[in-house]
């Protein structure tokens, strides 16, 4: 059977891989502090579950380090010229979207049909991961599928993943560390006291008191944190589901999916959210690096209200 | 109250500039210890809190196989297909950018768009474009304003698409946060739940698109006939 574990390992040899590349990349001049974050991260995921909490917890701590201190460089060589990419692009014409299409495709026909094969009545994945072990295959056949497509030389894939990690950089491990944050902040009680102060200071017998607050919040906590990610833990247990889901009897469902989109209406109006919200003033050379979010602020008021709304028709319907 | 130090953390880290990777850290350690655990518990409950999360990290497995296709002209190619649907006015290049962004992220094509690789390089010209075929040379405020909306089309278009794929960091997180509370949701479900906010999203956004070409054709149509 087919375990996260096993996505895991794939993940692992595939930052070890970049790790690689980025060693023997002499034209980047941090590459050893690339080779090591990247290096680090590997072993997390090849290892992760068999080492002590204590000792991954330093290795994430070393990775930090590492990303903090002297920084991670960019390796200096572009893979291929604007013109080579212009003349690929001419002969392989809309080709070109058939592996990038296989990926979506592939992870759906595999969440569907995963839950109806069995090998001697055993599932051939584990199936409360079918989804994520379905994308991992649905890369693997892309993969395969651009493999066989454009013949590039064997070890292509690795170095044009290792020019986009380069290129994302540290923020590749931000969403992961922000929900490690989020689990810390429930282990410490950062919900329960939140939830006090809200409950202290709004009525919440009130369903759609409840539903406002929980959306509100998340939009707000959203803006504080800079991500949807990270609030979403502190208020979902601090609001959602103690009153929305258990008190009230809402479908968590529908709580989580609308309050995680109430939290995106937050990320369009802050300047915490960097790389969505003051990153583009500097490349379209705006004056004012408050302009992306003074665009966007009418829609995010008005989406939390419709967000608000359809939380309160949805979450009780049953 | 001490427990909301990690908030205070993260928020003068953000405000300062810092690594984020170091503010978080810092801020997580913080809490912990405020908390009441000893300094190595604070580390252990750290570790592990990253090692559950890994299925957050998985979406990155897609990387290869795009920089391949990358590097055989992706963009390129998927600029030439967007560029096919030149239409008249600022407000339609904008709204056909909207509907292949939010369709394209809802099928979990996120890297087909971005500030970097399709506003900066197609959008926002082709959006300037339009307005200056209709009205001639643009004042600077107009050029930043369409620019400004070239992103901030990106932004929420990819936003209030990306949660109807169901292998979506944010989805994925969902599934983790309430499988640790004891409440098994399926990614199926989750991402249908996000079709109302995607078609409000798009509702919205798009009458703001509509009333931009119209405040452009006050804005700018007066001056034409006043010169």
């Amino acid at each position: 059977m087919i375990t996260l574990e096993h996505v895991y390992w794939l993940s692992g040899l595939m930052m070890a891989g970049v790790g690689i590349i980025n060693w023997r990349d002499l034209s980047n001049p941090r590459r050893f502090n690339n080779t090591a974050f990247w290096g680090i991260y590997a072993i997390t995921f090849l290892a992760g579950s068999h080492l002590p909490d204590l000792a991954n917890g330093f290795l994430v701590i070393a990775m930090v380090l590492v990303a903090s201190i002297r920084g991670l460089g960019q390796g200096k060589q572009e893979s291929s010229s604007r013109e080579e990419r212009e003349a690929s692009a001419q002969r392989w014409g809309n080709r070109l979207f058939i592996p990038a299409l296989a990926i979506p495709f592939v992870t759906v026909l595999g969440t569907v049909l995963f839950k109806k094969i069995t090998i001697h009545g055993n599932p051939v994945v584990d199936l409360k991961q079918v989804t994520v072990i379905s994308l991992a295959l649905a890369t693997l056949v892309a993969l395969a599928a651009g493999m066989i497509m454009l013949r590039p030389p064997l070890f292509a894939p690795i170095r044009e993943a290792r020019r986009l990690f380069d290129a994302v950089g540290w923020a590749a491990v931000l969403p992961q560390m922000l929900a490690a944050l989020g689990a810390l902040f429930a282990i410490a009680g950062v919900g329960d006291v939140v939830s006090g102060l809200a409950q202290r200071w709004i009525p919440l017998d009130n369903p759609f008191v409840v539903v406002t607050t929980y959306a509100v919040g998340m939009a707000a906590f959203t803006m504080i944190m800079g991500n949807a990610f990270a609030a979403f833990p502190v208020m979902t247990a601090g609001i959602g589901l103690p009153l929305i889901v258990q008190k009230f009897g809402g479908d968590p469902t529908v709580m989580a999916a609308i309050g995680m989109l109430s939290g995106f209406c937050g990320t369009l109006m802050t300047p915490m959210a960097a790389n969505f919200n003051i990153v583009p003033t500097a490349l379209l050379e705006l004056p004012d690096e408050n302009a992306v979010i003074k665009v966007q602020i009418p829609t995010a008021l008005m989406l939390l209200g419709a967000n608000i709304l359809l939380m309160n028709f949805l979450v009780f319907r049953r | 109250m001490l427990t909301l130090i990690g908030i205070v953390i993260v928020v003068i880290g953000f405000v300062l500039r810092i690594n984020p990777l170091l503010v978080v850290t810092v801020a997580g350690l913080a809490t912990g210890i405020a908390s009441g655990l000893g300094p190595l518990a604070v580390v252990a409950a750290f570790g592990k809190a990253f090692i559950t999360s890994r299925y957050v990290a998985i979406v990155w497995l897609v990387l290869p196989v795009i920089g391949l296709l990358e590097h055989a002209g992706l963009k390129e190619r998927a600029r030439t297909v967007v560029a096919g649907l030149r239409g008249a006015t600022s407000s339609r290049i904008l709204l056909a950018y909207f509907a292949i962004r939010q369709i394209t992220a809802a099928l979990g094509l996120t890297s087909l768009g971005g500030h970097a690789q399709m506003v900066r390089p197609l959008i926002a010209p082709m959006a300037e474009g339009a307005a200056e075929n209709q009205y001639g040379e643009l004042p600077k405020s107009t050029r930043y304003k369409i620019r400004a909306n070239a992103a901030a089309v990106d932004n929420i278009a990819l936003f209030f698409g990306e949660d109807i794929f169901i292998a979506i960091g944010s989805i994925l997180l969902i599934k983790g946060f309430l499988d640790q509370n004891g409440i098994h949701v399926e990614p199926t479900q989750l991402a249908i739940w996000a079709i109302p906010t995607a078609i409000c999203a798009f509702v919205i956004h798009c009458a703001r698109l509509v009333l931009l070409d119209r405040q452009l054709r006050v804005e700018l149509g007066q001056k034409s006939e006043q010169t």
